[in-house]
């Protein structure tokens, strides 16, 4: 049947060595170092098996559990505000306007920009003690703030960052709110509803299988996020912007200890794991699908 | 409550295009009204415009005494069935009928009694708790008619609500809403493209085509009396045939027509005809008579002949209790409209009728329609009228 496997192989190959390479070889090294005391100048063979030492040392360490809970509070933070926010804009970019499409890649455009570095350079210009925002504040008359130094600002400002980058949650609930045909507004005019209680009885719980999944990805996203505090502000001051993703790195490539880096990586992503496993079963009690999943009674 | 519908000199311009043009209409209190025509000609936005789903651009609304043009749609005393049935998917049946009472702020037990009735005048009891997703089309469609119901319109608008629903069920619920009308005796306006659905269930035919009403009547006024050309093709099926010709002479009781296959008879009184004017001969399908020729044997039973046409036999489509015979005259000049063969219905079966085999179509002098050349029916003066257009039994 198959009689060209070598060369459909072949074809594959470049997705399979660098899937292999990239991604498995990492993803099963990193649980293996977990458990060593492998430090980044080690050879391989010098890292010894320590058990779940690491795992162990990580939930006494003061700067884990705090960058942890920081970690915590930024997502607990960043993905219902994004979400709002996104939908919100969605919202209003589903009007009929003149010239709508014009907006609807205006406003995607930060998406595109926001996660790269780059944006990360200008946020920390635009945040800066004399930069544009103060400026803008001592204009109006208003006090500066000093936001990249002081430890209760930080977080909002690496908050501010990853909601400017609502473009792609925007995009998803847009093509949601157009999945909702016209009839159903029509009909709930009818009935009296107003653009509220259209809103919340009509076009949200039709919306609940997109905000879902929109809710899914930016909570892993969130947990991920590292460009923001790294350049922006370096994961200070006082650690109030030291989010796990930096912890990891700097534990890894700043310390050197992969073993315990590798762990905290570990953590994160069950971590992870279970929020998504809970999203995914809390559905029956708040997602709506139009199509059958049960059956018919 | 059953409240008049009077729409006076409504337009709706959609950018530059008229989708409806200048409508004036009165729909009576109670009264089963059906706006019908093809695709496109603008019955589904007039009864948006009823609704006030759409604004209209010039003229007024009324329902009843008052002036609903700019009253918003949940205060206009209407329930709509959207083609779609457009029932909220994410509610139980009970859910989706009680929304619009709720929002009005009507009590708990007083919403429960009235879906309870609702229900059961539609069967719908045992659905209540289930979603739309769960209910058959027809159960769908019952729980938005259902929906309408409990708000106890003045006005039921229907749009083309049996046009989901596969053609054994359609003829069931057609009966369904004869009934439901006929209980609750409310005022409905129904818009549907079907002919077959107007003609049984209205008790006024508006017939619309380009944004305009052709024709506004009883059902069978409409098909006996035909206004115009579109409405005499678009009411009846089959449609009617057309035969092209020209006055040959007018006489009192008696009008010659000059078709390209020799004249025909009509009895009818030729006032406002011209000899010499080109006319449209319009011929209901079952209002020819195969004549006798060669092997077809037909009895000739009763009724003048006034003139007869020529062709073969294209097509015999046998539907059991009668068959549709599709005939290609000699001279297709007959049919300018399109080369379509001329379609006659006649009882039981066509004897021995092979493809080629040639027919003999006798026209009734009695049931002519006569067009101008604009398309309009020729009237007969009023006193000629009672005898000579009465619906005639063969």
């Amino acid at each position: 049947m198959y009689t060209n496997r070598a060369a459909g192989l072949a074809y594959v190959s470049p997705f399979l060595i660098g899937l292999a390479l990239f991604l498995l070889f990492p993803f099963l090294a990193s649980l293996g170092l977990s458990f060593t005391d492998y430090r980044l100048q080690d050879r391989w063979s010098d890292a010894h098996f320590v058990g779940a030492s690491n795992y162990v040392e990580m939930l006494a360490d003061v700067t884990f559990r705090k960058s942890l809970w920081t970690t915590l509070v930024y997502v607990l933070l960043t993905v219902p505000l994004k979400l709002a926010f996104a939908l919100f804009i969605a919202f209003v970019l589903n009007f009929k306007l003149r010239g709508i499409n014009f907006f609807r890649t205006a406003y995607y455009l930060p998406s595109i920009l926001g996660g790269s570095v780059a944006i990360a350079v200008v946020w920390r210009y635009v945040y800066a003690g004399d930069g544009l925002i103060n400026q803008a504040l001592t204009l109006a008359g208003f006090a500066t703030v000093n936001w990249l130094g002081d430890p209760s600002t930080a977080l909002l400002t690496i908050i501010l960052l990853r909601l400017w980058q609502f473009g792609s949650a925007m995009v998803v609930f847009l093509a949601g709110l157009q999945g909702i045909p016209q009839d159903l507004y029509e009909a709930a005019k009818l009935d009296g509803a107003g653009p509220w209680r259209t809103f919340s009885r009509v076009t949200l719980p039709l919306l609940t299988p997109v905000v879902f999944f929109n809710f899914i990805m930016q909570s892993v996203q969130a947990f991920q996020e590292f460009n923001g505090p790294y350049v922006v502000t370096g994961g200070g001051p006082i650690k109030s912007t030291y989010l796990l993703p930096l912890m990891i790195y700097e534990e890894a490539f700043k310390y050197f200890e992969v073993g315990y880096a590798s762990a905290i990586s570990w953590f994160l992503f069950v971590l992870i794991g279970v929020i998504t496993a809970i999203a995914f079963r809390s559905q029956r009690y708040w997602v709506f699908y139009a199509q059958d999943r049960e059956r018919a009674p | 409550m059953a409240s008049s519908v009077e729409l006076k000199a409504v337009e709706k311009r959609f950018g530059t295009f008229e989708a409806v043009k200048a409508v004036s209409l009165a729909i009576e209190p109670g009264e089963f009204a059906v706006f019908v025509g093809p695709s496109g000609c603008g019955k589904s936005t007039l009864l948006r415009l009823i609704a006030g789903l759409e604004a209209p651009s010039k003229g007024s609304i009324h329902i009843g005494e008052r002036d609903v043009t700019h009253v918003h749609p949940s205060q206009r005393g209407i329930a709509m069935v959207f083609q779609s049935y457009a029932l909220y998917p994410h509610m139980s049946v009970a859910q989706n009928m009680a929304f619009g009472l709720e929002i009005r702020g009507m009590k708990r037990e007083e919403i429960r009694a009235k879906v309870a009735r609702a229900a059961d005048i539609l069967q719908l009891t045992e659905l209540l708790d289930r979603k739309p997703r769960a209910l058959s089309g027809g159960q769908r469609q019952r729980a938005a008619i259902g929906r309408a119901i409990v708000r106890e319109p003045e006005v039921f608008l229907l749009d083309e609500p049996l046009s989901n629903l596969d053609a054994a069920l359609r003829g069931q619920v057609r009966v369904e809403l004869a009934r439901l009308h006929a209980r609750l005796g409310a005022t409905m306006i129904y818009v549907t493209h079907d002919q077959v659905e107007a003609m049984t269930l209205a008790g006024k035919i508006v017939v619309m085509n380009g944004g305009r009403v052709e024709q506004v009547g009883a059902p069978l006024e409409l098909y006996h009396r035909p206004a115009n050309v579109f409405v005499a093709g678009f009411l009846g099926s089959p449609r009617m045939n057309f035969l092209e010709g020209s006055v040959k002479s007018v006489h009192a009781r008696q009008v010659v027509v000059a078709l390209a296959s020799g004249p025909v008879l009509l009895s009818r009184d030729g006032a406002g005809l011209v000899v010499g004017e080109r006319v449209t001969l319009g011929v209901r399908p079952e209002d020819f008579r195969v004549l006798s020729d060669g092997s077809l044997q037909r009895s000739v039973s009763g009724g003048a002949i006034g003139g007869a046409i020529e062709g073969r036999l294209v097509l015999a489509e046998r539907l059991g209790a009668e068959t549709l015979v599709h005939v290609g005259l000699d001279t297709t000049v007959l049919d300018t409209r399109s080369e379509a063969p001329v379609i006659v219905k006649i009882a039981g079966d066509l004897p021995a009728g092979a493809p080629g085999a040639r027919l003999r179509l006798a026209i009734d002098p009695e049931k002519c329609h006569l067009f101008d050349s604009r398309g309009a029916a020729h009237r007969e003066t009023a006193a000629t009228e009672a005898t000579a257009k009465l619906p005639v039994s063969a």
